[in-house]
């Protein structure tokens, strides 16, 4: 337990460190670029809307209101997908700096998830726009959606956390990660609904997607205007917890030997 | 007298152990390759072997020797970069480690923003920086260029800028590598006198150069290391005779 507290004291330290390298991500990304900020919103918005006219064409059993469909599906996956390919190299590519000062190595990985999530909340404000602009409903639940947030947050660290340590000891950890989280965007039902899957296949996403388990409770909340049943909410949390225990742990256990690889 | 004064960093029996690049096992395949052959285990290379010494406070130690004898890696173990694989290491104090001047400015950001952000690297507060900067930005001489980004300074620049960061604080141990010799004459003198200022204040140094002439002008202690072991250790004078006719 005092290694704990030791090391929650070692975080308020940085804290502040925190807080700088997620605006450095941010002022970074559209820094002399004439839209700047826009751009967080504009750029999921032209996404959802090439990958609307491409997915509403294709299927035949029409999904009401199918942009608001996407999007809340789309976004959530992208955050996914970014903030953890980001995290996966946090610790690579910061070697020369960790190889000089001391600082706590989770700070950078945390930093990227962190980052990522001010972006979500950019989409947000676009997903707001969609819903507005194809007169969709707005109901007292679309206010809970900080809760799916949250879990998804905390699932994400722990899988960046996870990825991070692992990307410092075999290089190829990147690549397959990229096979897998295509696979990952295609075993989620994002641009189609989930009666499409096999009866099999179907089985498997609803009990070991954890993606699925976020954007179903997020859809329920925005786009079914209900509150996310009780199976579906305690699936998220126990995917979220377990990944940050097994990315902190992993990652712990092995940040001293870090130095040796990088 | 001087043996009346803490401790301020314990090296005890210190072994530190390097990967070699050579033995990384860097993907899936090769360390399938390794696994098979039972080459797993890689060759470990002893960077500084068993070495033992005590700093008191107020002292200004020297680490001597050529390239690759260990002196950095010793720096770097003190100030908790790296673990010592075997034996132990205590530090009180805070310590101020210039080990790379500027090792964590980002080029796209301004020198602004890179106060900031090194400062908080250090382990400072947003809200100490804020109180420092004047102070940081008069040392390094830099009002002038405050918002380009410092992907256009000269090295010697981002070292005014990285010393001046790192040496705000009146830290109780300092441990300087090698790090002076980029900028120009009268920089360096600046930063010597800031380093004697603090001295006089009780911070302990820790001093690595190839300049025997400023281990002897700046120290009054040092160590010899050769090839990972302390051949040498005591007086500044004495080692520094020892040492220089190599």
């Amino acid at each position: 337990m005092p290694l704990m507290l030791k090391r929650f004291n070692i975080f308020l330290k940085y804290k502040d460190l925190l807080k700088q390298l997620v605006q450095k991500d941010l002022k970074l990304k559209y820094r002399r670029s004439f839209l700047g900020y826009v751009w967080s919103i504009l750029n999921p918005l032209l996404v959802m809307i090439v990958m609307a006219v491409v997915f509403s064409t294709m299927f035949k059993r029409k999904i009401e209101n199918f942009p608001v469909y996407l999007f809340c599906g789309q976004i959530l996956f992208n955050y996914m997908n970014q903030s953890t390919h980001q995290a996966l190299s946090s610790i690579n590519g910061n070697a020369a700096l960790l190889k000089k000062t001391y600082v706590p190595k989770y700070i950078f990985t945390f930093a990227k998830i962190t980052s990522g999530l001010v972006d979500l909340i950019f989409s947000m404000g676009a997903l707001i726009l969609v819903m507005i602009a194809t007169g969709a409903r707005f109901s007292w639940h679309f206010l809970l959606f900080p809760w799916v947030l949250l879990q998804l947050y905390i699932f994400c660290l722990g899988l960046g956390l996870f990825l991070a340590q692992a990307n410092v000891f075999f290089r190829d950890i990147q690549y397959i990660y990229n096979a897998v989280t295509t696979a990952w965007l295609y075993l989620t039902p994002i641009f189609y609904p989930i009666d499409q899957l096999s009866p099999e296949l179907m089985w498997l996403v609803k009990h070991f997607n954890p993606m699925y388990f976020y954007i179903g409770q997020f859809r329920d909340l925005v786009y079914n205007h209900q509150l996310p049943g009780p199976v579906i909410t305690f699936a998220g949390c126990t995917a979220a917890v377990l990944m940050l225990a097994i990315g902190t742990g992993s990652f712990l256990k092995n940040q001293n030997r870090f130095i040796l690889y990088i | 007298m001087r043996k009346h004064k803490e401790i301020m960093i314990d090296v005890n029996h210190v072994t530190i152990r390097f990967n070699l690049a050579s033995q990384k096992v860097d993907n899936l395949k090769e360390y399938f390759v390794k696994l098979v052959k039972k080459e797993l285990m890689f060759q470990e290379f002893l960077a500084v072997i068993d070495v033992s010494f005590q700093v008191r406070r107020g002292e200004a130690w020297g680490l001597v020797g050529v390239n690759g004898s260990g002196k950095s890696t010793m720096l770097k173990a003190i100030s908790g970069i790296l673990k010592p694989y075997k034996g132990t290491i205590t530090t009180r104090g805070n310590i101020a480690p210039l080990i790379e001047l500027g090792a964590g400015f980002d080029g796209n950001l301004t020198a602004r923003e890179n106060i900031f952000l090194n400062g908080c690297l250090l382990g400072h507060s947003e809200k100490y920086m804020n109180e420092h900067f004047e102070e940081i930005v008069d040392f390094a001489e830099l009002w002038d260029f405050l918002d380009s980004p410092i992907k256009n300074y000269s090295s010697g620049m981002r070292a005014r800028l990285g010393f001046a960061i790192a040496t705000m604080v009146q830290p109780d141990i300092l441990i300087v590598d090698e790090v002076l010799a980029v900028g120009d004459y009268k920089f360096k003198q600046k930063c010597e006198k800031r380093m004697n200022d603090m001295l006089n204040n009780g911070t302990t140094l820790l001093f690595v150069s190839h300049s025997i002439d400023d281990v002897k002008r700046l120290c009054d202690h040092a160590i010899w290391l050769d090839k990972g072991q302390a051949v040498m250790m005591g007086t500044a004078e004495t080692v520094c005779e020892a040492y220089s006719p190599i």
